[in-house]
């Protein structure tokens, strides 16, 4: 048996494109593969093509062009019901007129399990999402994270070996929100099971996956996991929806190797690294994260570029502070730095020269 | 520990204790009726802003119904105009044989009605019970006026032999009270004999019960029809894009717009024998031309056009519940390993019952109650118990029957209204 390949591609799509209307393609040419086990998160803006990618791969939108595969076997033509595949809706789906009891044995009914075997799996269903003495209630008993539990519990409690989440936390408030990316996260290590997770929110996206599928316009913009992605952003897009970041436009002045200088519109140079730069006097947008802009010359890399800037005002935010600079002639240049013992104190109107590691400014494409 | 050094809790746990027995406010006045006192101003000006509605309900809908009722049980045509023979009814037994005394206070009441003009009035309400009675009364009047001798037993007889005839004596010992059961048992087909016991009606004369009986069948029929024809399109309308069920949804409502006598009218011109569809039939050879179809004047023509009248009635709650359910809910199903005959049957299907049983309950209260349709599509078939009633109504002038058939009629939508809050909630009902 090919098990050995069929874990690495559990999950297959291959060359898959999508159209409503014959007109408009909202997934263009979508190639991605799923390990049996990841916890993979389609992460994009609305209308990015995310939520399409995972209904075709539930079954309820055909795919246009090309194929996808589930252990080895292409799915296209199977219905829904068949696929074995579990899902976690939006707003849960619970089924308003059954129990809690009923809801969970919904799936095991319908592939004809016996009564004994039904109460058995409901019970340790509940357990695992520790709901257990809740059967009788109706969802509408039952608290927005209570009624989250069950629908997680109703994906799982027919084993399915591929569970689908289409941004199951979106109606939970920010505390319970975390609490169940925890616990989700938790279920995935301890089962076993492949999840694909689709998302908006990135701070969700990265402490949860082992991989990030960025998508943007129908595309899977950078496909990597979350340090890789919020570190060595591919392009301007992925930069910028993942995390905080500064962007500085300007012309690429020289290259050697991936290491690059920048002349940014006011004629300054700053130290760069070239990520899809290909020559001198391309245009380019300069990604630099927040947190890695230095102001104090002891933190900076030897013979590292500095330029001037203007401190607008700066936010007290507890842990840290956000300074707000104007940085060659921009204005929402933004700056985090640690809220320590000692800290230098900044005021409004201060001129500073800051800096960075050429490391942690990436030269991508012109946005 | 650290919560009984906290001054706080201490205040909070003495607030507690006060709150024992009624509470009063600042200046010791006992709280409810201060908050009765406060919100009176509030509660009057809401009572005369429903005012006018309270009015009308009660002039339009609460006094009629109670006349309706009242009627129904009271009539004094008879009890009123003829004192003297209700007085001998009221002081012998029911079976008793008409004796000198009863004939002499017959032919009394019988001269002074005449001479008030209001033995017509006496013969009508006999000729309810009685019919082809009411020359009866106004010839022998005439007679009566003329003058008899007496003994008036035989002078009476003599005059129309009828005044023997115990079903004559047992209708006028009936209504020679003003308060009467005779108009209830009549609509059910039942009537007192001369003992005064209840006993069913000539067999060529028992048509209500038969009327109620098929009134509900045909009102179930119809509501099963609408139910059949109306879910499809009620989903439709709720699933189509909005350009489309707009549309759609104009064509559901055109007909509702239009007056009920011409959608009537036009299934005239379609049903009839020489009409379109049996013309159409024809033509296409499916019948010949001798064994055209009665689709008219006959129960067929009665369920056809009230169930196409009636229809918006099924779709209209169905559609609006039907929108609210969101269509995760089947895929949801559908993901858990349910085909989609079982999505349906388990998970959409039992939320549309509220829609359902709104429309449902609409459907056949309207249909028990149509009186329209059946009269101009019906002929002698197709004819309802609200037929029957605007009959009593406007050609046999007895009031007081149909004010009975229609009591019956109200409460056995009451009931029927009951039954549905016990088996599925007056609650879950959605209108729109």
């Amino acid at each position: 048996m090919t098990t050995g390949s069929r874990d690495a591609d559990f999950v297959v799509f291959d060359h898959v494109q999508k159209s409503y209307d014959g007109q408009v393609l909202v997934v263009k040419d979508l190639n991605l593969t799923i390990a049996r086990g990841e916890f993979l998160t389609m992460l994009g803006p609305s209308g990015s093509g995310k939520t399409t990618c995972l209904m075709m791969l539930a079954g309820f939108e055909t795919a246009t062009h090309g194929e996808i595969r589930l252990g080895g076997r292409n799915i296209n033509q199977v219905p829904p019901h068949k696929r074995g595949i579990g899902m976690v809706f939006q707003n849960y789906a619970l089924f308003p007129h059954m129990t809690v009891g009923e809801n969970l044995s919904f799936p095991l009914e319908v592939r004809g399990l016996s009564r004994s075997d039904r109460a058995e799996r409901v019970r340790r269903a509940l357990d695992m999402v520790q709901m257990a003495g809740f059967e009788t209630r109706r969802p509408a008993q039952l608290s927005g994270g209570q009624q989250q539990r069950i629908a997680l519990a109703r994906a799982l409690v027919f084993d399915p070996e591929l569970v689908l989440m289409d941004e199951p936390l979106g109606a939970l408030d920010k505390q319970l929100r975390e609490h169940m990316q925890f616990e989700i996260k938790a279920l995935h290590e301890r089962l076993g099971i492949t999840v694909v997770y689709v998302t908006h929110d990135q701070s969700e996206a990265l402490t949860m996956s082992d991989r990030i599928a960025v998508f943007n316009d129908g595309r899977i913009q950078q496909l990597a996991t979350p340090s890789e992605l919020y570190e060595r952003p591919q392009n301007s897009f992925v930069a910028s929806f993942i995390g905080e970041n500064n962007a500085l436009g300007g012309t690429i002045a020289s290259l050697d190797g991936d290491k690059a200088t920048v002349r940014l519109s006011n004629g300054e140079i700053i130290d760069a690294t070239a990520v899809n730069i290909r020559e001198v006097g391309q245009p380019t947008t300069v990604s630099i994260r927040p947190e890695r802009v230095e102001f104090k010359p002891g933190m900076m890399a030897e013979g590292a570029h500095t330029i001037d800037a203007e401190v607008a005002d700066v936010i007290y935010m507890g842990d840290i502070l956000r300074a707000r600079l104007k940085v060659a002639g921009q204005e929402d240049f933004v700056m985090k730095f640690r809220n320590t013992l000692g800290q230098t104190k900044l005021s409004a109107g201060e001129h500073i020269r800051v800096g960075w590691h050429p490391q942690d400014a990436r030269a991508l494409d012109p946005v | 520990m650290a919560s009984s050094l906290d001054p706080h809790a201490v205040i909070v746990t003495e607030a507690g204790s006060v709150s024992e027995g009624p509470l009063t406010t600042a200046d010791g006045q006992p709280l409810q009726k201060a908050l009765a006192r406060s919100s009176r101003a509030a509660r009057r000006r809401a009572f005369w802003l429903v005012a006018p509605l309270l009015a009308f309900i009660v002039i339009t809908f609460v006094i009629p119904i109670g006349q309706l009722l009242y009627r129904s049980v009271h009539n004094d045509g008879f009890s009123a105009n003829m004192p003297e023979i209700s007085a001998w009814f009221a002081v012998t037994e029911p079976g008793t044989a008409p004796d000198e005394a009863a004939f002499t206070a017959l032919a009394a009441d019988l001269l002074a009605a005449s001479e008030a003009r209001s033995i017509g009035t006496v013969g009508t309400r006999i000729n309810y019970d009685v019919p082809g009675t009411r020359s009866l009364f106004t010839s022998t009047g005439r007679q009566v006026r003329r003058g008899i001798e007496p003994p008036y037993q035989a002078a009476l007889l003599e005059i129309d032999a009828e005044w023997g005839d115990a079903e004559i004596w047992a209708a006028m010992r009936g209504a020679s009270t003003p308060y009467t059961d005779g108009f209830y048992l009549a609509s059910v087909d039942r009537t007192r004999d001369i003992d005064g016991n209840v006993t069913m009606v000539a067999e060529h004369r028992q048509v209500y019960v038969m009327l109620f009986l098929r009134t509900l069948w045909l009102s179930g029929l119809i509501t099963a029809l609408t139910f059949l024809l109306g879910f499809p399109v009620a989903h439709l309308l709720a699933t189509l894009p909005m350009r489309k069920s707009n549309l759609l949804m104009i064509l559901v409502l055109l007909p509702f717009w239009t007056s009920l006598l011409v959608r009537t009218s036009s299934w005239m011109v379609l049903l009839q024998q020489q009409g379109v569809v049996n013309d159409l039939l024809v033509w296409l050879g499916v019948i010949d031309d001798g064994g055209r179809l009665a689709m008219m004047y006959n129960q067929a023509g009665t369920i056809i056009a009230m169930t196409h009248i009636l229809l918006p009635f099924m779709i209209l709650p169905l559609y609006s519940v039907m929108r609210t359910i969101n269509p995760a809910y089947v895929r949801a199903a559908r993901s858990l390993g349910a085909t989609s005959w079982t999505a349906f049957r388990r998970v959409y299907f039992p939320q549309t019952l509220p829609g359902l049983g709104a429309g449902a309950l609409l459907v056949f209260i309207l249909a028990v109650g149509y009186y329209i349709t059946p009269a101009l599509v019906g002929g002698s078939s197709g004819q309802l118990i609200s037929n029957m009633i605007a009959e009593h109504m406007t050609g046999t002038l007895n009031w007081s029957m149909a004010a009975a058939l229609a009591a019956i009629l109200l409460a056995g939508v009451l009931i029927l209204y009951w039954v549905y809050d016990r088996l599925v909630g007056i609650d879950n009902l959605k209108l729109g």
